[in-house]
């Protein structure tokens, strides 16, 4: 069976500055796995070339068999990517369904002109996407709160919601920046289950960037290490955790 | 599925206030109008105040719903306006049933507009901010000058275009000068009425608002939120920014259409820069992205400097005042903390009562 994902000798620079360099990366289908590595390392930037913000100065990327090099961010979430941000970023002043409604356009369409008429087409489409949506909330506990406005939610939540969206463009891929970030032990725990629970209801599978190391042992089964955009120590959970790079690298020497 | 229905329900009935809202005042003033006790300066306001109302539901569009701001509305106003008058002044004499010809111009007005805000909002929305405000400006004041050095006429050997003089045009002695530079078109047919206004209003508000309230709305009010998170969820940016542009310079173009059949005389110099911040006042005192509120400001900043006129050169002092104290009272956060807690109390206190 092939990977979902399969990077290959994948790199970028920014000018002189070289943010990833020579990375490989191999993610089974339906694998928990975590990208960690100390402040500046390179973890962002691999999304963002994961995700066609950037574009890389060399390597190559399969999604699926599929090369997604050089593709638009628009059309990497076509072909199942999706992902979250490190620091929150909803749609802040439209309701939380909203924000999953918008996620599901790709999906659900009609045409403009329904858009100004209202046609049946639009009540049809308009009924299933809400119905799609609530049920995407109700995974995050968060059908309760559907009309709140999503800036009014609180942090917890706010993460929560955005994975949601994330998942209502139904991704193959979902990557997940820093999504403990700001949480308090018990929300954290919260969140291992969320994730797991994500995944194994919803089949897909994920890539994760965390500092918090509790779970990341928690949950993830592989992991790749990266210190100044050079992969650092790459494979099980464990064995790498106990590597002694890895804890000179977080903890200095 | 509880909460969508209380959510629809909420909308629904905040968008039929509005309309209710506009209906109401056009029967007051219809009213007031057959009764014949309505004042000649306030019947001869009635067009230009559903052609501000139009204008700023229009820019709103842009700056509430799209978030972006645009200083040159003026500019589709402006080719709404001639657009359509070209038309009248050349099937005058074809299409002979008014509010056919009338209702054609207005679509024409509206179509050329929308083509000129797709032209444009292809290469100005590649920015942000100030800097497609400064463009936008720009865009206004060049449409302006260009009608201003045209010169069409019309006769029996068809249309003829110069950019010198009417004399260069070489016309038969049939021909009829239509777009006369600076002169603008003259003599064009007045068939704005009140009821076409509000018509107007009714249909710019219909669009905008089942607008919002659909899947394209959803997608231009997530790209104003948040830029990068609606491109990672498969959003395309550039066709829902140039949506809501290309809509809103329609329906500019429509107001400029009611604007222009309300006069004899068009002359672009009219739709300057000042015209384009009029409209962007309505929109930012009424409230950005609130419809109600930038229809009421539309028609009390419209109706106030010609009540004020007894004042003569006091007038544009006490409207500056009236500006000043409304944006204070609209936006200022002590004033809003304030408004909501008598307001609040208020309201609270009358529905108590009612049980």
């Amino acid at each position: 069976m092939a990977a979902m994902l399969e990077v290959k000798n994948l790199g970028i620079s920014f000018g002189g500055l070289r943010a990833v360099n020579a990375l490989d990366l191999t993610i089974e289908k339906g694998a928990l796995y975590g990208l960690i590595g100390p402040n500046g390392a390179g973890k962002t930037t691999v999304f963002n070339l994961l995700t066609g913000v950037y574009k890389p100065s060399e390597g190559s990327v399969l999604l699926d068999g599929e090369s997604i090099v050089g593709k638009s961010t628009i059309e990497i979430c076509k072909c199942g990517i999706a992902r979250t941000f490190q620091n929150i970023r909803l749609f802040k002043d439209l309701p939380v369904i909203d924000n999953v409604k918008a996620a599901l356009q790709n999906e659900y369409k009609y045409s403009l002109f329904s858009s100004i008429f209202h046609t049946p087409t639009y009540r049809r489409v308009e009924k299933e996407m809400d119905e799609k949506a609530l049920e995407l909330l109700k995974v995050f506990d968060l059908d309760g709160v559907a009309d709140y406005k999503a800036s009014n939610l609180p942090y917890g939540r706010q993460r929560k919601l955005e994975i949601a969206r994330a998942l209502a463009t139904d991704p193959k891929l979902l990557l997940l920046d820093e999504p403990a970030a700001g949480m308090n032990p018990n929300e954290t725990k919260e969140l291992m289950e969320t994730i797991h629970f994500v995944r194994d209801h919803f089949g897909v599978t994920i890539l994760l960037i965390e500092h918090d190391m509790k779970l990341v042992a928690g949950i993830c089964e592989e992991l790749t290490v990266l210190n100044f955009g050079e992969v650092l120590s790459q494979g099980k959970t464990a064995a790498v955790l106990r590597d002694p790079q890895v804890i000179t690298a977080y903890l200095g020497e | 599925m509880e909460i969508v229905e209380r959510m629809k329900k909420k909308n629904f009935k905040s968008n039929m206030i509005t309309y209710a809202m506009v209906i109401v005042a056009f029967a007051i003033m219809q009213v007031w109008k057959t009764s014949g006790n309505l004042s000649s300066l306030l019947t001869g306001l009635l067009v230009p105040i559903c052609v501000y109302v139009v204008l700023a539901i229009s820019l709103n569009l842009v700056v509430g719903i799209s978030g972006e701001l645009s200083l040159g509305h003026a500019g589709f106003m402006c080719v709404g306006a001639f657009a359509s008058a070209f038309f009248s002044k050349c099937t005058v004499d074809v299409i002979t049933f008014v509010p056919l010809r009338f209702l054609l111009a207005i679509l024409i007005g509206a179509a050329v507009s929308a083509v000129f805000g797709l032209l444009i909002g292809i290469p100005v929305l590649r920015l942000r901010g100030d800097y497609l405000a400064i463009v936008t400006l720009a865009f206004g004041e060049i449409i302006k000058n260009v009608i201003n050095i045209f010169y069409i006429g019309l006769d029996s050997n068809g249309f003829h275009v110069s950019t010198q003089d009417q004399f260069s045009l070489n016309m038969e002695a049939d021909g009829q000068i239509i777009l006369g530079g600076p002169q603008g078109i003259t003599s064009i047919a007045k068939c704005s009425t009140f009821v076409a206004g509000v018509v107007l209003i009714l249909v710019a508000l219909f669009i905008v608002l089942n607008l919002v309230n659909s899947r394209d709305g959803r997608a231009i009010m997530a790209i104003r939120d948040n830029r990068i998170a609606a491109e990672s969820i498969g959003i395309n940016i550039t066709k829902y920014k140039l949506m809501a542009f290309t809509i809103s310079a329609a329906l500019a173009g429509a107001a400029g259409a009611l604007y222009s059949h309300n006069l004899s005389t068009l002359q672009a110099s009219k739709f300057n820069f000042n015209t384009s911040i009029l409209v962007l006042v309505f929109v930012v005192l009424g409230g950005i992205g609130n419809m109600r509120g930038s229809i009421i400001a539309a028609v009390v900043l419209t109706v106030l400097p010609e009540m004020l006129r007894f004042l003569s050169d006091y007038r544009m002092l006490i409207y500056a005042i009236v500006l000043i104290v409304m944006m204070i009272f609209n936006w200022a956060p002590k004033s809003l903390e304030l408004r909501e807690r008598y307001l609040g109390r208020f309201f609270h206190k009358s529905a108590k009562e009612g049980e």
